[in-house]
């Protein structure tokens, strides 16, 4: 791979001015990448001031200054556009700021909190900006979107009008590492592509889709991305590969007024199955819910996951072993993160040997994953009786009541509250 | 004692409380999907809407008050670790 000195002009007067960090194997934490990443940098030069479309990784800060001052001096910027705030685009914010003191700064409404967080300095000016705002350079405007969620409360879009240039911040971005910069010149990186858009945009969906609507009319002719190749050819088609990405895989046999339950189950015995059947079948018994079982020691976490998004509610049968629930259980309430689980409705139940802590630790992981959890666990020791075969039937129930909506309302005082058992009603 | 309701409108349940209970103490124990954070009204994570009922809530405090500007939150929001409620009958969106 040719390593690439210079700033590279992708449009008449505007310059990739970002750095490249080929050796990075992992991104916070989360993210693993065969090949590094770049962080991308824009300079943009208009009859009457220039601007830098966000900063680079402090570490990598003397490469992205080398890059600029190829293009423009420090006192030619009037303006630095931070579409997202994360250290790896703010990192070289402060010492730019420090070289083009006259510069002003526009960021998001919610990019105010981060910025202060980030950089330590109660006298930093800037100015926010909202969708629509824009901010002349001579010839060339900078036009304003606001995106948020899209990974952060705060990040934005900066179209350049004239050019048809979306400096979209992380969205459309990957991480690939690529000196020749352009996605139809750089290797294979679709996966990378799709990687990303699992890993970072998928948990906000919604605001994908938000984002879409309000981007897609601008019909830009070139995307520039905060992370890898630089979309110059059929950028749109990358929008479009957006809004497949964050539909649902398969068309939904169930129509939208009705609901899903999907109960999950391991079990040693056989017992914590006949509990999780018994849910099943409690929750079949109200009209328009869909009820799915699954084992979990066959079927694995990822189409999990997937089955998960698209639910309204999750119910967890597990054994207590060793005084926790099993590992599976765990592994897949650990795989949560890539999607938006908040507000799902949630419930656990098990068999058990001798305690059964199984049940409120699962419980409270769920709300801990602001799933609501409003109906309580049902615990059975060892081979559940007929009795509490019928408490299962009575929680699958009354978990499909909830998500209906047809649920009985309850009126209880708080001293009846706090004689059950911790955090049920 | 004075007595509050306060109804947890997505859950369908209401409990009656005894006056100046905090409302995380009751989400808490009701199964709202609020709990976690620092309970000491400084990370703004328990930030709760208020559907009906916000007279009978108890004032911001500068410190809530902050967290929840910080936040971006709006007038019918409040810190669930630091709200009380005061008597009537409060809905909340939980």
């Amino acid at each position: 791979m040719i390593r690439m000195p210079d700033a590279v002009e992708i449009a008449p007067g505007t310059h990739w001015i970002g750095a490249l960090d080929p050796g990075l194997r992992e991104f916070d934490i989360i993210l693993k990448t065969a090949n590094g990443t770049t962080y991308n940098s824009y300079c943009v030069r208009g009859d009457n001031g220039v601007a830098i479309i966000d900063t680079v990784k402090a570490s990598h800060a003397e490469e992205f200054f080398k890059r600029l001052e190829q293009v423009a001096r420090y006192d030619e910027i009037t303006t630095i556009v931070l579409n997202h705030l994360e250290p790896d685009h703010s990192g070289a914010l402060p010492e730019l700021m420090r070289r083009a003191p006259q510069a002003k700064l526009y960021i998001s409404t919610k990019g105010q909190l981060m910025l202060k967080a980030l950089v330590k300095d109660s006298t930093l000016q800037y100015n926010v900006v909202e969708t629509g705002d824009s901010v002349e350079l001579g010839g060339r405007t900078l036009r304003f979107f606001n995106t948020p969620f899209l990974h952060w409360p705060d990040t934005q879009c900066t179209l350049v009008e004239q050019q048809g240039i979306l400096f979209s911040g992380d969205v459309f971005g990957c991480h690939f590492c690529d000196a020749r910069l352009f996605n139809d010149r750089v290797g294979d990186f679709r996966f990378s592509f799709e990687y990303y858009y699992q890993h970072i945009m998928r948990p906000f969906r919604e605001y994908v889709l938000n984002a879409l609507t309000l981007l897609e009319p601008l019909a830009p002719k070139l995307i520039a991305p905060a992370h890898g190749p630089i979309l110059r050819e059929a950028p749109l088609s990358y929008m479009q590969r957006y809004r497949q990405l964050a539909a649902p895989l398969l068309h939904n046999e169930i129509g939208s007024d009705n609901k899903s339950l999907l109960v999950f189950y391991i079990s040693s015995y056989g017992n914590t199955a006949r509990m999780a059947q018994a849910v099943a079948e409690g929750a079949e018994s109200i009209p328009a819910v869909r009820v799915s079982l699954y084992d979990l020691q066959a079927g694995g976490n990822l189409p999990f996951v997937d089955l998960i998004e698209e639910a309204d509610g999750i119910a967890f049968g597990s054994p207590t072993i060793n005084g926790d629930a099993v590992k599976p259980v765990w592994d897949l309430l650990s795989s949560l993160a890539v999607i938006k689980v908040s507000d799902k409705l949630g419930a656990a139940f098990g068999s058990y040997g001798w305690s059964g802590e199984a049940i409120n630790m699962i419980e409270d992981r769920l709300r801990g994953l602001k799933l609501r959890v409003p109906v309580k666990g049902v615990r059975a020791r060892l081979i559940p009786t007929d009795e509490e075969l019928e408490q299962c039937r009575d929680l699958g129930k009354q978990l499909a009541q909830h998500l209906t909506g047809n649920i009985e309302r309850r009126v209880i005082s708080m001293s009846q509250l706090l004689a059950q058992e911790p955090s049920h009603a | 004692m004075p007595k509050a309701n306060v109804t947890f409108e997505k859950l369908g349940i209401t409990v009656s409380v005894p006056a100046g209970t905090r409302l995380i103490e009751i989400s808490e124990k009701v199964g709202a999907s609020i709990t976690y954070g620092c309970r000491e009204g400084e990370c703004g994570t328990c930030i709760m809407r208020i559907v009906s009922g916000m007279e009978h809530m108890s004032e911001r405090s500068v410190l809530e008050d902050k967290v929840l500007q910080e936040n971006m939150a709006g007038r019918s929001d409040r810190l669930a670790c630091q709200a009380q409620v005061l008597g009537g009958d409060i809905v909340v969106k939980a």
